[in-house]
């Protein structure tokens, strides 16, 4: 079955292969509590106590990081999808 | 081989080619494309010269290629492309190639006639066949239809004037006079016909309008599209029958049809004919039909057949061609057997184009050799640069500015690596850098694939063109990206940072604001083994400060180094043309002024570096740390700086203001011998000669103005008036002192770009991905998806292709500009050989413009 053209279909592939090891990269490096990316994180502008500091930020740490994992996950799928578009439209070309 | 670093060493040759064997040889040397003709007689027109009835009858050939080419175009029927190129055939073989192209053009022209033909017959009788469908609703309408639909009708039909006649309607309807006798509401004339649909609204006003209301127009359209056949559209048409009574009106509605080119048709008014006429009809088209499928399958026949050898016939063709019009340069020997040439020719390449000649002699069986006689001339020969597919990129950005003068010092073997390099200091980012060296890798890997498929796409071929320049741009940018430590504005910690937090937990929770200080244990006191030190990243309120002290000063380095080399390139150009009075009185004081002002002012940013730490004692702390370009200005002044802190020292060294003094002072004695020395010594040479009242030869004046390259014809330079010398030495020398201030501050471009492409980054992170990031919950992951890919598509666009045409843009500025006008002169012409390869190249790209 063809959804979407030859340059549709590049273009996924590329965005997916690229979505793949930046987000998986990404996942690893929250995972490791990265200070380098503590701006991206979901937290408040004050609190407390030095300790719910932490505990907010261990979770979103943790939550980022399996986050990117998952839209790592969401681009394998969209990975395949083109994959099979890409080898579709090729082969109509083929012929 | 010839080397990059000048063009190569041309001769002009005179060549003594026998009459038979002129074809031949010439042909051998389109083959080998090292050879540039000269015309020898420009008076003549193209009419007059020799072999102007060949070149016509190429034309023609071309002509009917060009006609099939057309004509297989239009069935899309593939072209065999080989992408060989097949010899040029022997002259005798032109006749038969002319009587096989007749041959084929007339019976193209046959068959496309008799199509054409066939076709308008076939249109003809679809549209009957419409017109008898369709009216048949109309008339069934009529007939089976109640009273009162006719009744109107004709009611709304008789205006005054016919009602007058009402009696004696009968004898006025021609068509079906039994029928209307007969009946009680007779039946009006008819005419039926076919009219393009877009005006139909026209032709019923118009109708409207003429009669006066007086005739009745039905109409229906014809669902499927015709086939015009003198233009091969697809045309929709409607089918109109028109209802009216009397001659006058027939006339009137006939004339109107002619005008709005509608095809009338016979229609017979009785169901019964009409049945008949239909099946007819619907015969001759079936038999139409078969006849016309023939004819196609025979036309495309000969196309296929043609198809496969157009391409080769057209290689063979155009190269004829072009082998009469070099033959058309050529002169003809007072004794009319044989042809004399004039050529520049690269003069390491004497001995191959020998052995071409000596090929097609032996093609042409002649005897006697060929003559390739070696002229002195004092014409400016061309500038050939030989190149390949790595270093022709290159060239082309210099050739862009201008061709070097003969024999001038060429730019690009630098530009190779200053210009990927330079690109990089402003791109700088490893992750833009990869996704560009990803792209360039991918081209180079696929070069010959991606070669063959040949596109007028223009973007697509100067992306192409520039693939090794878009490789090593990318690839240096990589690296700048890790120096800076920016992937996609993010550090990446490799090393550990040498920075560590000595603040203990209250500070920290009590404190808004807090400095490291590379004083106290903050700073292990080593820098950071590569780049930038990632601490910087999370240092949000002094990074930019940190990075601009830093940028701004390579920038300014690199720029004086850039500079200082490009003034050494311009002491090759004078060794290498003799040309002693340039080198003593232009190159060595434009060395010694950029020297002593501004590599100067490079050497204090290193001493500044070096002298001033943060943990010294305390006249050299870093807060007693001078500022560069104050110094530099005060330098310049002649001033006294003040000092940067309460006790400390205004310099950096012992003797600075001494030295500065002096370097100032050489930089401006300078400027009077960039100005005034070379003039001068003209001057003194041009008296010298007079006094011996001879012409100048052989003196170090001659040499100046008779080795510079620049201007058509040699020697005319001795005449050039002391004054205009005088006004262009002045020119050069306030362009070169004024030059040196404002190129120096043009390489500050490189920190200012470096710095927009940072924090264009930044922004992009911050304010796509990051909203993806801030997402809590689960559902974060999908968000992020879909924030990812637009992040991605606008890092691409954006960053990678707007910044890196931008930043591309600059670096070829600092090099044309800023680079270049040190030494390069660029008043040459480019070696144009005559070569088979660029003129079928051409020939086809212009037979691509022209559809």
């Amino acid at each position: 079955m063809k959804i979407c053209g030859p340059k549709c279909s590049l273009c996924g592939l590329i965005i997916s292969v690229w979505g793949i090891v930046q987000l998986v990269l990404m996942g690893l490096f929250f995972y490791i509590h990265s200070v380098a990316l503590i701006e991206d994180l979901p937290l408040e502008e004050e609190y407390k106590t030095l300790d719910a500091f932490y505990t907010a930020a261990n979770s979103a740490y943790n939550q980022n990081a399996y986050n990117c994992w998952i839209a790592a996950c969401i681009y394998v799928l969209t990975l395949l999808l083109s994959a099979q578009q890409f080898y579709m439209n090729s082969r109509v070309t083929a012929n | 081989m010839g080397s990059l670093f000048r063009s190569e060493e041309m001769a002009l040759c005179q060549l003594f080619l026998q009459s038979e064997a002129a074809y031949a040889c010439v042909s051998e040397l389109g083959e080998l494309g090292l050879v540039q003709f000269r015309d020898l007689n420009p008076v003549v027109n193209a009419f007059q010269r020799k072999f102007v009835n060949e070149v016509r009858r190429c034309d023609e050939m071309e002509r009917k290629l060009r006609y099939l080419e057309k004509e297989i175009k239009k069935d899309g029927i593939p072209m065999l492309d080989t992408g060989e190129s097949p010899e040029a055939p022997q002259p005798r073989e032109m006749i038969d190639l002319e009587a096989t192209f007749e041959k084929l053009e007339n019976e193209l022209r046959e068959v496309n006639q008799n199509a054409e033909a066939l076709k308008r017959n076939f249109l003809e009788l679809t549209e009957l066949k419409h017109i008898l469908r369709k009216t048949q609703v109309f008339f069934d309408e009529q007939e089976g239809g109640l009273n009162h639909t006719t009744e109107s009708m004709t009611r709304a039909l008789i205006t005054d004037e016919v009602r007058t006649a009402g009696a004696s309607m009968g004898p006025v309807q021609l068509g079906f006079m039994e029928k209307s006798i007969d009946r009680e509401d007779y039946l009006p004339c008819f005419v039926a016909g076919v009219i393009l649909r877009e005006k139909l609204p026209a032709f019923e006003r118009m109708l409207w309008r003429a009669c006066r209301g007086n005739v009745f127009l039905r109409q229906a359209m014809i669902e499927s599209p015709l086939e015009d056949p003198t233009n091969g559209d697809q045309v929709y048409k409607s089918v109109f029958i028109i209802f009216f009574q009397g001659d006058q009106l027939k006339t009137r509605v006939k004339k109107i049809c002619e005008g709005f080119r509608a095809t009338l048709y016979p229609c017979p008014e009785a169901p019964a004919d009409r049945r008949e006429m239909a099946m007819g009809v619907m015969t001759r088209i079936e038999d139409l039909n078969t006849v016309l499928g023939q004819t196609q399958d025979h036309r495309h026949r000969v196309l296929v057949a043609a198809a496969k050898n157009l391409k080769n016939w057209f290689v063979k063709v155009r190269k004829i061609k072009a082998i009469y019009h070099t033959l058309n340069l050529f002169n003809l020997d007072v004794t009319q057997k044989c042809l004399i040439a004039e050529c520049w020719v690269p003069l390491l390449d004497i001995e191959t184009i020998q052995l071409a000649l000596r090929r097609g002699t032996e093609r042409s069986g002649s005897s006697v050799p060929p003559i390739l006689n070696r002229m002195q001339t004092f014409e400016n020969p061309p500038t050939y640069n030989r190149t390949n597919k790595f270093t022709k990129a290159f060239q082309a950005l210099i050739d862009a500015y201008g061709v070097a003068s003969y024999r001038e010092m060429n730019p690009a073997p630098y530009t190779i690596i200053t210009f990927p390099f330079l690109f990089a200091v402003m791109f700088g980012d490893l992750g833009h850098g990869a996704i560009m060296a990803l792209f360039g890798l991918w081209m180079i890997r696929k070069e010959k694939g991606l070669a063959a498929q040949k596109t007028d796409n223009e973007i697509w071929n100067i992306f192409f063109a520039g693939r090794y320049i878009i490789f090593l741009m990318g690839a240096f940018s990589m690296y700048t990206g890790l120096i800076y430590n920016d992937i996609f504005s993010k550090s990446l910690n490799i090393f550990g940072s040498h920075w560590h937090l000595s603040y203990n937990k209250s500070t920290v929770w009590n404190n808004n604001f807090l400095q490291l200080s590379p004083a106290t244990s903050d700073y292990e006191g080593t820098p950071y083994p590569f780049g930038l030190d990632p601490i910087w990243q999370v240092a949000t309120s002094n990074k930019i400060v940190f990075q601009n002290a830093y940028k701004m000063k390579i920038s300014i380095i690199f720029g004086v180094l850039h500079m200082i080399f490009g003034v050494i390139m311009s002491w090759h150009n004078h060794t290498y043309f003799r040309n002693r009075l340039s080198l003593i009185y232009e190159f060595i004081p434009q060395l010694v002024f950029l020297l002593v002002l501004f590599f100067y002012m490079v050497l204090l940013m290193f001493i500044k570096w070096n002298r001033y730490e943060a943990t010294n004692a305390f006249p050299m702390t870093e807060a007693c740390a001078p500022s560069i370009l104050i110094t530099f200005i005060d330098m310049v002044l002649f001033k006294e700086s003040k000092p940067p802190g309460k006790d400390c020292h205004v310099y950096m060294f012992w003797g600075q203001s001494f030295f500065q003094t002096v370097f100032v002072l050489i930089a401006l004695a300078c400027i009077p011998v960039m100005l005034l020395g070379k003039p001068i010594k003209i001057m003194q040479a041009r008296k010298l000669a007079n006094e011996e009242v001879q012409p100048i030869t052989g003196g170090s004046s001659d040499a100046e103005v008779g080795g510079m390259p620049n201007g058509g014809g040699g020697g005319h330079h001795d005449e050039e008036e002391m004054s205009e010398i005088f006004i262009h030495q002045g020119i050069h020398t306030i362009e070169y002192v004024l030059g040196s201030v404002s190129h120096t501050a043009s390489y500050l471009r490189l920190w200012a770009l470096s710095l927009a492409h940072a924090q264009l980054a930044e922004v992009l992170w911050t304010m796509v991905l990051s909203l993806g990031l801030n997402k809590e919950g689960w559902l974060g992951g999908i968000f992020l998806t879909v924030v990812f890919a637009f992040w991605a598509v606008l890092t691409v666009g954006i960053l990678v292709l707007m910044e890196g045409l931008s930043a591309f843009l600059h670096t070829l500025r600092l090099h044309w500009v800023e680079f270049q006008s040190k030494f390069y002169m660029g008043q040459g012409y480019a070696f144009a050989p005559f070569s088979f390869d660029s003129i079928i190249e051409n020939g086809s790209a212009a037979a691509g413009e022209t559809e």
